[in-house]
């Protein structure tokens, strides 16, 4: 086919010619992106299963130390220090998104019960803090739990903390922290699947005498997979990853992976278990989106074609 | 849909209330006079021009303002081109596929694994030029490489909106390649262009963790400076600089919506 | 507004053994065709006949695989779509969204850099013509569907294209303003004379505007004709079912001018080619008798009555318990349930080719 005259929008000309003019389009964007960021992911896996030098560099001995020591093994033997840090950072993502769905699904549907004129203007009233640096949230939420604010005010007085005590660095600030970050993620996918869903769906489950929670789980759960999932997705994954929350409203105790890479590319200066961690987290990712895929394939085959 | 039980407003409000009440609180506490602590000592201005003279603030507003406007000048070009390459080519099946999966990579991966593998990416170029040095360079670049992405997913949905109908419209009307582009697919493409801007810019401001960690000592940028301040100890400047960026971010999304509604509605004459 | 050919030739167009395929289906089948310059052609057929396809060819947005496309000396497959004297009316009108209507009318010309004092004067006629001055100044979004047409069909004619191709320019009109365009489209190719050539799936448009007709058939042509012909005088199967009206009649012939056919004979005024095939005859052509004809003589009963207005349109169902539709003159009065007697003329019956 090569050198054939083609016509593509009117013009004659030839495959070869065509690609090449497509290659110049695309050669400076991808060459960029292969440089900066595909060369350097697949090092990342690679690096993952290097050595630590004596002076914090990096030895090209290639071990599988570095996941044994995630899973808690090293010199001293086994400690549950890692385990937990992974633990805790799996568990935070999962709490943290319950909630933010909890949350969430009531605000999707209180949106999408407003009249259409107001329905942008909440959308944007939920989406603009997530457009405000993260740091300066969660600086806010410090400022809003320090000691001398109403809130601690009213912890101190029913005797939940020590009187003249700020209500972080504690677990609740985090919790805080990470939803207020993430709830604007949960919402949106999940306001588009309920302003389109179909009602009358939902009165034919009550029609059928359905009880609130089956009319709940058959009529509107159902209809809204697709958007669940999506939100599910847009909470978790990024959670799974975060570091500066934890750490400004969790104090030095409270790590999570997030944390663990950082002081490995930080302080502690041994990249390859840092790039170990990293790999762990890629992987829990994509663990998580097919472990969902499959829940939403097992929950909607009845609402296939629908659609 | 009426018959909403009222729990439903209630969580919903929560959830607003969980959104906005901490940066009330920064907002407010800016405008408190007292210097440590925040014991309401009354009502004063003078964090702000406190902020206005403060070497240190001013200089990584002019840093964050130069990463987002050289990141997104690069990623904007680059995303456009690249966008362009990949709609208006006929690759084989394969290749598309690829560069979608390529183009959605950095939207999917979590901040912290793209800032590790660029600060890897920055240590072996390091071995080779000084330009890599952790500093406003390797800012530039990393805050580019994610966001050509974010630019070339907004035009190449503005391109795909653009039909083939109208490539042959002008090319029947006898305009060539140039004409065509200059007089058809740019004027078209234009607010998707800026659109993918807006985004990246955005996304710049945005961004803390890939900063974090590809930063040097004279590049500190707005957000940077506040979690390095939130370690030294906090001063009211520094609520009055969060205020005047939520503040500055909200006006932005007003006045990004305000146009875009202007450019929705009718000309008329 | 005429086009004198430098070389003093007429502008025809002439299309030979064109075949075209996408991947393994073969749209056009060498298919040829002339078209004197100034005619005003339709190509008339379903949807995947090739029609729009052939039209694509000649506006220079696909290449055949083999033929040639010439018009007068210049061979157009040579030229790349925007150095071809030919313009489009698109089907979906392909107006430029983000350019007024007079902007969108003097694009070709600003393409060819015509001068501006030259361009103003020629894109105000156009506009006048097609009556859409008052709009010069709106976007295409602000206009309606029939307005948006007219000012795709300035911006193709203010060009003075040698051959203006229409892509089933009223496929998105309602069917009062369809009919209001089919005479603009008459009037304006007399005023301006050059050659149109009409893409349509529709047999009423194509009988009401054009001078010749072209059925296409699976990439060929089943017929070329003036409109009376090709209504009048099907010479296929497909032609008659596909405009529609004629009844069609199954038979057998043996090389003798009498087909038989369920009902009863026929008397043909020659003998069939084929042992088998089709009879066609055109509902006004049967006569409604009250004793037996001499010839072709039919016996029926009425078992449906319509009134179209001009006419009545009876169904007779035959011995064969097959149906007859028959037009008569609203003078006419038949009641339903009432034996008659049918005359099919011999001169009236089509031989058709399967």
């Amino acid at each position: 086919m090569a050198g054939r005259t083609l016509i593509v929008d009117g013009y004659l000309t030839t495959r070869p010619r065509l690609y090449g003019r497509g290659t110049l389009l695309i050669l400076g964007a991808f060459l960029w992106m292969g440089v900066f960021l595909f060369a350097p992911l697949a090092g990342l896996a690679v690096l993952a299963f290097a050595t630590r030098g004596e002076y914090g560099g990096v030895e090209w001995t290639f071990t599988w130390g570095n996941l044994v020591r995630l899973a808690g093994w090293d010199e001293f033997g086994f400690s549950w220090n890692h385990v937990q840090i992974v633990w805790r950072s799996l568990w935070l993502a999962t709490v943290t998104t319950v909630l933010c769905l909890l949350i969430g699904f009531p605000m999707a549907f209180w949106i999408a019960a407003k009249p259409a004129r107001w329905r942008g203007l909440l959308l944007a009233l939920i989406m603009v803090p997530s457009c405000v640096n993260l740091v300066i949230r969660t600086y806010a939420w410090q400022q809003f739990l320090g000691a001398q604010m109403p809130a601690a005010w009213v912890a101190q007085h029913l005797g939940l903390v020590p009187e003249g005590s700020a209500l972080y660095p504690t677990v609740a600030a985090v919790y805080l922290g990470m939803v207020s970050c993430m709830l604007p993620f949960t919402v949106l996918p999940l306001y588009t699947s309920v302003e389109r869903l179909d009602w009358t769906l939902v009165e034919a489950a009550r029609d059928l005498h359905a009880g609130r929670l089956r009319t709940f789980r058959h009529g509107i759960l159902a209809q809204c997979m697709p958007g669940l999932l999506a939100a599910t997705i847009l909470t978790f994954i990024p959670s799974l990853g975060m570091f500066v929350i934890s750490d400004m409203l969790g104090g030095a105790k409270f790590l999570l992976i997030g944390n663990l890479i950082q002081q490995q590319f930080g302080s502690m200066n041994d990249w390859p278990f840092g790039a170990t961690a990293g790999l762990f987290l890629v992987l829990a990712s994509l663990v998580a989106l097919w472990g969902l895929r499959l829940v939403s394939e097992r929950e909607t085959p009845h609402a296939r074609g629908r659609r | 849909m009426s018959r909403l039980p009222r729990w439903i407003g209630w969580a919903s409000w929560l959830g607003v209330v969980i959104l906005y009440i901490p940066l009330l609180a920064v907002a407010i506490l800016s405008f408190n006079s007292t210097r440590y602590g925040q014991q309401w000592g009354g009502f004063t201005l003078d964090w702000y021009a406190k902020m206005a003279a403060n070497e240190a603030i001013l200089s990584a507003a002019w840093n964050s303002l130069l990463l987002g406007v050289a990141s997104t000048l690069i990623a904007t070009v680059a995303g456009t081109l690249l966008a362009i390459g990949l709609h208006r080519t006929p690759w084989p099946r394969w290749f598309q596929r690829g560069s979608d999966l390529a183009i959605n990579l950095p939207v999917v991966t979590p901040d912290i694994i793209l800032a590790i593998a660029l600060v890897g990416a920055f240590a072996v170029l390091r071995e080779w030029s000084a330009v890599f040095k952790p500093g406003l360079v390797t800012l530039i670049i990393a805050h580019a490489t994610f966001q050509i992405s974010f630019v070339a997913l907004v035009v190449g949905s503005r391109l795909a909106t653009i039909g083939r109908d109208q490539v042959e419209a002008a090319r029947d009307l006898y305009a060539n390649t140039g004409q065509i582009w200059l007089r058809v697919l740019l004027p078209q493409l234009m607010p998707g262009i800026i659109a993918g801007a807006l985004l990246a810019f955005t996304i710049s401001l945005d961004d803390f963790v890939v900063s974090f960690f590809v930063s040097g000592p004279d590049s500190t940028t707005l957000p940077l400076l506040i979690y390095a301040s939130v370690r030294r100890g906090v001063t009211p400047e520094i609520h009055a600089l969060s205020t005047v960026i939520v503040a500055g971010t909200m006006l932005a999304i007003i006045l990004t919506a305000w146009l875009q509604t202007r450019r929705d509605a009718t000309p008329k004459d | 507004m005429t086009h004198p050919p430098a070389d003093g030739r007429p502008l025809d167009l002439a299309i030979r053994a064109i075949d075209k395929a996408f991947g393994s289906v073969q749209v056009l089948r060498g298919l040829s065709l002339d078209i004197p310059d100034g005619q005003f052609v339709t190509l008339l057929g379903p949807s995947g006949c090739g029609k729009t396809t052939l039209l694509r060819i000649i506006a220079g947005f696909e290449a055949p695989d083999r033929g040639t496309v010439t018009l007068g000396a210049v061979d157009l497959l040579a030229l790349p779509a925007h150095k071809r004297p030919v313009n489009t009316v698109f089907q979906s009108y392909a107006l430029f969204p983000h350019l007024r209507c007079e902007d969108n009318v003097a694009f070709g010309l600003r393409s060819r850099r015509i001068p501006e004092a030259e361009l103003r004067p020629r894109v105000r006629e156009a506009m006048e013509t097609m009556r859409i001055t008052e709009f010069a100044r709106r976007y295409p979004h602000e206009l309606s569907g029939g307005q948006r047409q007219r000012v795709a069909l300035a911006r193709a004619l203010v060009n003075e294209p040698e051959v203006l191709l229409l892509d089933e320019p009223m496929s998105a009109l309602d069917a009062k303003l369809r009919h209001e365009v089919q005479g603009e489209l008459k009037r304006i190719q007399r005023k301006y004379q050059i050659t149109f050539i009409l893409v349509t799936h529709d047999q009423d448009e194509a009988i009401a505007v054009s001078d010749r007709i072209l059925i296409m058939q699976d990439g060929g042509i089943a017929q070329d004709g003036t409109p009376e012909q090709v209504y009048e005088r099907p010479v296929s199967r497909f032609v008659a079912e596909f405009m529609g009206s004629a009844n069609l009649l199954p038979a057998r012939c043996a090389g003798t001018p009498v087909a038989v056919c369920g009902f009863g004979e026929l008397h043909l005024p020659a003998p069939a080619t084929w042992s088998e095939g089709h009879l066609a005859i055109r509902p006004e052509d049967i006569e409604v008798r009250q004793a037996q004809p001499a010839v072709n003589g039919v016996a029926g009963r009425i078992s449906e009555r319509l009134f179209r207005g001009d006419h009545w349109e009876l169904l007779v169902t035959l011995g064969d318990s097959s149906t007859l539709r028959i037009t008569t003159e609203p003078d006419q009065h038949h009641s339903e349930g009432e034996a008659v007697w049918l005359e099919l003329p011999p001169d009236d019956l089509l031989v058709l080719r399967d």
